[in-house]
């Protein structure tokens, strides 16, 4: 087997724009918010990037095809921009690969950006796009709340959970998430909100309702990285590297094989047990300080604490609604307001995710500092439960 | 050499489980139609959006030949219809992608009257008649469109009927019969035209009705060697009520006793498929072996034909037929819901309808079985099923390649996994349901369900599959079709529901 990414990237610095209804904005200003962050933090000029990767989902909304938008709007010395597009994973994606050219000894510097200019649509909820000629020929038409919100009929199917007691459990998924949101100065939705108004609010796709459902938002996050030697070499402190980087790809197993029963993701745990054993961890509920995982809606971060081996096969609804992942929990969870109240601008998330890591592995989470966080795990999905690609990643602090 | 048998040999059929109030209707309507208030009685028979003349004649082939995956026997398939979804592309050619049929199958599209169910079935009896088939299928199915505040919007039903033709096992014997064909213009539709328009009601019954018909009536009885006082059910569509059809019968010399039931009061007229509607009710409810029926449809003059039921006719009693399909019924008492399922309401579908539904026909036809017929595949190897067919198998623990031979999903036993009831993306019929169905046998396909209620359905239950349509694409014309899943647990609590309302 590969030795592994282990320790050997470090992150020298990482931006994130605000997230939310940028009116004001345009793809070409959130990544220069996201950008200029970044490199202040890294201490860098542009002329010390060596590559880009940049990531973005919907291009015909955003920012067109191409590695040139990126180029562009942030002016970089005509250096290397790919562009990668891995559904609502486009960020970790993006990461990966400025990681690996730093890993191979191909870039020293390498730069990642990812993007979503999601409120140019004329509605709210995501854009409607075509799957290619042959599958608007069979597949519902159906939307991303709709293709979630059936891990909650199997989930409850499976382990014998009532209709009732299952909403419950992830409406304190939300509950949580905005009390977390509500001290992110850069989350797009800061708003409290209580179970009752959980379970009570309009109905999306059953049974997920409005606040099961993660914002739909504008936003940009970078991340610039380098050796660990370079970082230090440059007076870095607190170095902050990259303990492992997995991405598990579904092959059609779940949505064409009967050995799948609708309830979990399968990709999740392939890529989480992968992660945990690039990183060394062996007791994921012992030793993970903190996480974000893709929380684009409730049932899914309560069927992802299973598909991570933090909550057991049928106990996340207790470790839920026992304030497990709380933020005064024993592993928190969207510290930073996750998807659901931070924003889901598609291509930024992964990095987003990674963002809120850093920041509290470098102590630098203001209101939201957890106490003395050594691994952080992100968690980044793309696609629908029955065909998706799954990234896990976790960072911590050098050596640990 | 023995005059050889040539007759009906099976029949099926079906009418839409939705029941549209008349009441409703005529309440909606009385501020400018209070004349149609007298009219508000019943209720007639309303295809969901999804449905169309295509997949209705579908459901009632699929009730005819039963689940059996082999239906290389038919040989002929006959579909008549004035509301074929396509004027050019052969509807019945889509059907019979829809039935797995085989490629030999001659399928012809009979169109532009009334009896184009009998014409097709003329032409049926014809073709196995002179021996050039043998197993010649026949349906009739018309989804007829209304304008509002009419007549005809309280008295047409949607619905098809199925019959085949042939020498073995005949159910019910042909005897003889004829066709008038009379260009008499009680209604048309012009090519380019939605609706019907039709002429004066009282010359329509005095002249046409009237006159034509006992001319046909004669003509059938002689070529058929059969005295009018020997027809024990005299089965003619026709809504200017069942006294009219009595005395219509008593005229020709028939006993007014054998007119039978035009379903006005339970399902309403459903245009070209009407006579064999009748005609399938009538097998399933009043005839007996030996009994002589005459079938007749009139229309730019009239057909006439005359059978002569057989002891085999027990061999049908598991069909569903038309009155299993009228048994299975939902009340539908919002007549704006029938008013936009017809097209007839220029509403905001969102902007989430705004995607272009351009289907690539490339990619519809390197795929016709899987797309039209629900063919997925089976390894021959290691015995997995899946959907969609593919070169390397899905099989976890062997993916082996080119080893599927093709496998048939849509008369398979199958049930949810899991579901939503989606309320965001756009829906015809809100909310969205769709989810992972799965196969007892194996395989399971993510789709789109139908004729399902929000609350009615989950995780274990039973589902059958539908042909329907499932998108339109307004700015070409064109239509696509799939398979749908369909609760089957949720419509049967729904239509108990219904009857105990009656």
């Amino acid at each position: 087997m590969a030795a592994g990414i282990k320790d050997k990237v470090a992150i020298l610095g990482m931006g994130c724009s605000k997230f939310g209804e940028r009116w004001d904005a345009g793809p070409e200003e959130l990544m220069v918010e996201a950008y200029l962050e970044a490199m202040q933090d890294a201490g860098i000029e542009p002329t010390q990037l060596d590559a880009a990767w940049f990531s973005t989902h919907i291009d015909e909304i955003g920012t067109g095809k191409g590695g040139t938008p990126l180029s562009v709007a942030l002016r970089l010395p005509n250096i290397a921009v790919t562009r990668v597009e891995n559904f609502c994973a486009s960020g970790s994606e993006a990461f990966r690969g400025a990681v690996y050219a730093v890993a191979s000894g191909a870039a020293d510097i390498a730069l990642a950006v990812g993007v979503e200019k999601l409120k140019d649509t004329g509605y709210g909820g995501l854009p409607v796009g075509n799957m290619g000629t042959l599958n608007p020929q069979w597949s519902p038409s159906g939307s991303a709340p709709g293709n979630f919100a059936q891990l909650a009929s199997a989930y409850r199917a499976k382990h014998g959970v009532s209709k009732e007691d299952l909403k419950r459990a992830i409406a304190h998924v939300s509950v949580k998430s905005h009390a977390n949101g509500a001290k992110n100065p850069k989350a797009h939705l800061r708003n409290e909100v209580t179970e009752d108004q959980v379970m009570n609010a309009p109905m999306i796709a059953e049974p997920l309702g409005l606040f099961d459902c993660c914002g739909v938002s504008d936003g940009a996050a970078a991340v610039i990285v380098t050796t660990p030697e370079i970082a230090k070499a440059m007076g870095k402190k607190d170095i902050v590297t990259v303990k492992a980087m997995q991405l598990s790809v579904s092959n059609g197993l779940e949505s064409q094989h009967n050995s799948w029963d609708g309830s979990y993701f399968h990709t999740a745990r392939i890529a989480a047990k992968k992660a945990y054993k690039e990183a060394g961890i062996d007791n994921p509920r012992e030793e993970v300080s903190m996480m974000e995982v893709h929380d684009c809606f409730s049932i899914t971060e309560l069927v992802t604490m299973e598909d991570l081996f933090i909550s057991p096969e049928g106990g996340a609804v207790k470790d839920v609604m026992d304030g497990f992942y709380d933020a005064d929990g024993k592993v928190p969870c969207q510290i930073d307001g996750g998807l659901k109240c931070f924003g889901h601008p598609i291509g930024a998330s992964g990095l987003r995710m990674a963002y809120e890591m850093y920041l509290q592995l470098q102590g630098r989470a203001g209101e939201r500092q957890l106490a003395n966080p050594k691994i952080g795990l992100t968690h980044n999905l793309g696609g629908a439960p029955s065909q998706n690609v799954c990234s896990v990643t976790i960072i911590g602090a050098q050596g640990a | 050499m023995a005059q050889q048998t040539v007759g009906l040999t099976a029949f099926g059929g079906y009418i839409p489980r939705l029941r549209l109030q008349r009441k409703a209707v005529a309440q909606a309507n009385a501020w400018v139609a209070p004349n149609f208030l007298g009219k508000g009685k019943g209720e007639r028979s309303m295809a969901n959006w999804d449905e169309d003349a295509v997949t209705m004649a579908v459901e009632a082939a699929r009730d005819l030949l039963g689940p059996d995956d082999d239906r290389s026997h038919v040989d002929a398939l006959y579909f008549g219809s004035t509301t074929m979804p396509f004027k050019d592309r052969l509807n019945s050619g889509i059907i019979a992608a829809a039935l797995t049929l085989s490629e030999q199958v001659r399928a012809v599209d009979v169109a532009s009257t009334q009896r184009a169910g009998t014409s097709a079935l003329m032409q049926a009896l014809s073709a196995v008649k002179a021996g050039e088939a043998k197993h010649a299928l026949v349906l009739a199915s018309d989804h007829r469109k209304t304008k509002a505040v009419t007549a005809q919007e309280l008295d047409f039903g949607d619905g098809a009927a199925a019959v085949t033709v042939g020498t073995d096992n005949v159910i019910a014997t042909y005897l003889g019969g004829a066709s008038l064909t009379v260009d008499f213009v009680d209604h048309f539709r012009g090519g380019t035209e939605e609706f019907d328009y039709n002429w004066e009601e009282r010359w329509i019954r005095d002249e046409g009705f009237a006159k034509i018909v006992p001319r046909a009536v004669k003509a059938a009885l002689e070529k058929s060697g059969v005295s009018a006082g020997d027809i024990k059910h005299f089965v003619m569509p026709c809504s200017f009520g069942d006294k009219f059809v009595q005395q219509l019968a008593k005229r020709s010399g028939i006993a007014p006793e054998a007119a039978r039931d035009t379903l006005a009061a339970n399902c309403g007229e459903t245009g070209a498929a009407h006579s064999l509607v009748m005609l399938v009710h009538t097998l399933q409810k009043e005839a007996k072996p030996g009994d002589k029926v005459m079938v007749l449809h009139f229309g730019g003059g009239c057909d006439a034909l005359v059978f002569e039921v057989t002891d085999k006719l027990s061999s049908q009693a598991g069909k569903r037929g038309i009155v299993g399909s009228l048994a299975n019924r939902t009340e539908e008492t919002n007549y704006l819901k029938f008013l936009t399922f017809n097209g007839l309401i220029e509403w905001e579908k969102g902007m989430r309808a705004e995607q272009d539904k351009k289907t690539a026909l490339t990619t519809l036809y390197r795929n016709e079985d899987m797309l039209m017929g629900l063919v997925g595949g089976r390894c021959t190897e290691t015995g997995v099923i899946q959907f969609p067919r593919s070169r390397i198998s899905v099989n976890p623990n062997n993916h082996t390649v080119d080893t599927q031979e093709p496998y048939k999903f849509a008369e398979k036993k199958a049930k949810i996994l899991s579901w939503s009831a989606d309320f965001l993306s756009f829906s015809m019929n809100p909310p969205n349901h769709y989810g992972m169905v799965v196969f007892e046998e194996g395989g399971r396909i993510m789709m789109d369900f139908t004729d399902v209620e929000a609350g009615t359905v989950d995780s274990g239950m039973e589902v059958k599959l539908v042909f329907r349509i499932k998108e339109f694409d307004e700015k070409r014309g064109f239509r696509r079709y799939f398979w749908k899943a369909v609760p089957v647990a949720a419509n049967a609590a729904k239509s108990q529901t219904g009857q105990a309302a009656e």
